[in-house]
């Protein structure tokens, strides 16, 4: 028990003098993983409720597809990410390998399914329920998504911090295409990886604490402002 | 309208956050290896040939095997690597243009102190790695083509060993060097390190230096220059300046003024070998 002990105690510490170095990577990891929510959600809220008001061929086969991109092996899609921006690779002349930017790319990647599919089936209920008055209002079905997207917002929160769960934890694909350098494209799960390797456990753990401390308050701070609005 | 706010505030951070980020002066990407990054080498002596130079380096630890194969894609421009035999191919394909050795130290061979094979104290590395055989006592293998796991095959077949026979007691673990020593430690198991990340690494249990000191033991370290002719992309002018300082006095004074626990953890190329 003494690792976790100390993990704890180390983890207080660092918070406690606020350690720039510690900030760096915070700030960095946060900052890979919202962008990727943002692209991810800019893609995820108008597909998946357009799959949910749409009939269209293969529609069914779409919505299997994007449930079965949840299980995407993040190492699977920072592999293929990363033979494509290689230099060697169709997109290497841009430069983004071992950059922020490449994790953004994989990031939004694994997250986009979730908030398709999150939305999806939120939308889908709610369309029921709604979607003969915008019919009979003889409406184009597409300015149908903005409300349904602010009918079913909770459902839009959810999948949002879904999203961000799984990019702020993910360590597979950014450590391929970012290379775990230094003040560049270190993370919190990337320096958890390398603390590990190094043998640092109670270090490694607490930075663990530390991740899973920011996990909380974000959807916190979510929750706080969602909520806000319906107290009022 | 909410989540169209949430959203656009969402994004509006994450630009802000991203942007300094890329902004960046000149900089270079070292493919290395995980010896000499984890074991705080690289961390020590980049620092000042950035301060000299206004380049920053930005290295990538990989095992050498990997690290050869990031740079053969273009994707780094210089490399820093520990495996002769997997060096000479890499020059042979025409991917490198200058090798040079800049620093050496050794590797070991560490096991549990109970030392069920009894190699203690050898001096002769075939007959301690014919020992560990016969005894089949746990073993990790890296298993990751990295320059310890090549010396460690390399160990085996000089003498006459095979370890894809090797029973069950031989684990390949397909990890980096201080997974491997995680591993040994977690499993009172002998593996091979580079003496660079044994000395900074932090969660030994009960490993203890088994074997030091056999010639055959010598870890030569590389760095190699890229032939511009295969790859064009690269910072030629930049990686050459490094590999240069890394050469030079100044960065060979540096390489040996890095110790941890008042041992030296690399000798600069020029030093005596045993």
């Amino acid at each position: 028990m003494s690792d976790f002990s100390e993990a704890f105690a180390l983890a207080l510490a660092m918070l406690a003098r606020f350690d720039a170095n510690l900030l760096s990577i915070v700030v960095l990891s946060l900052s890979v993983s919202l962008s990727a929510v943002a692209i991810a959600s800019c893609i995820g809220l108008p597909a998946g409720a357009a799959l949910a008001i749409y009939r269209f061929p293969g529609q069914a086969s779409l919505v299997l597809l994007v449930n079965a991109m949840l299980g995407l092996p993040p190492v699977v899609v920072g592999l293929v990410a990363y033979l494509l921006l290689s230099r060697a690779g169709p997109l290497g002349s841009f430069g983004l390998l071992f950059t922020p930017g490449a994790m953004v790319i994989v990031q939004t990647v694994l997250v986009a399914p979730i908030i398709t599919a999150i939305v999806h089936r939120a939308m889908e209920e709610a369309w029921a329920r709604y979607g003969d008055e915008f019919r009979i209002l003889g409406a184009p079905r597409i300015r149908a998504i903005p409300h349904l997207l602010v009918i079913g917002q909770r459902a839009v929160l959810t999948a949002l911090l879904a999203g961000f769960g799984r990019a702020i934890s993910e360590v597979g694909a950014i450590i391929i295409v970012g290379g775990n350098i230094a003040g560049v494209t270190r993370t919190m799960t990337t320096t958890i990886v390398l603390e590990t390797s190094k043998g640092n456990l109670a270090l490694a753990l607490a930075l663990g604490i530390v991740l899973i401390s920011i996990s909380i308050a974000i959807n916190g701070l979510a929750f706080g402002l969602a909520g806000r609005k319906y107290r009022s | 309208m909410k989540a169209l706010r949430l959203v656009a505030a969402f994004a509006l951070f994450a630009l802000c956050a991203v942007s300094p980020v890329r902004a960046q002066q000149s900089f270079i990407v070292l493919a290395s290896t995980t010896s000499v990054d984890n074991s705080g080498l690289l961390g020590h002596i980049l620092p000042l040939f950035t301060k000299k130079t206004g380049i920053e380096v930005r290295v990538i630890a990989q095992g050498t095997g990997q690290a050869l194969a990031t740079a053969s894609r273009g994707d780094a421009d210089l490399v820093l690597v520990h495996d002769p035999d997997a060096e000479a191919k890499f020059m042979a394909a025409g991917d490198g243009l200058i090798r040079r050795e800049i620093a050496w130290n050794d590797f070991i061979l560490v096991g549990p102190k109970s030392d069920p094979a009894k190699v203690s104290g050898m001096k002769d590395i075939l007959a301690a790695m014919r020992a560990v055989w016969n005894a089949q006592a746990p073993f990790v293998s890296r298993g990751d083509k990295s320059g310890t796991d090549a010396l460690e095959k390399r160990l085996w077949k000089a003498d006459n060993l095979d370890p894809a026979k090797a029973g069950p007691w031989y684990k390949d673990i397909g990890g980096g060097m201080g997974a491997a020593l995680n591993a040994a430690a977690a499993m009172d198991a002998y593996t091979l390190s580079d003496r660079g990340t044994w000395l900074s690494f932090n969660n030994r249990k009960n490993l203890v230096i088994a074997v030091e000191g056999d010639r055959r033991l010598l870890n030569y370290y590389d760095v190699i220059q890229l032939d511009p002719k295969k790859h064009p992309n690269i910072k030629r002018a930049q990686a050459k300046r490094l590999a240069a300082w890394l050469a030079s006095q100044e960065g060979q004074a540096a390489i040996a003024g890095y110790t941890v626990g008042g041992e030296k953890l690399f000798h600069p190329e020029a030093d005596p070998k045993p």
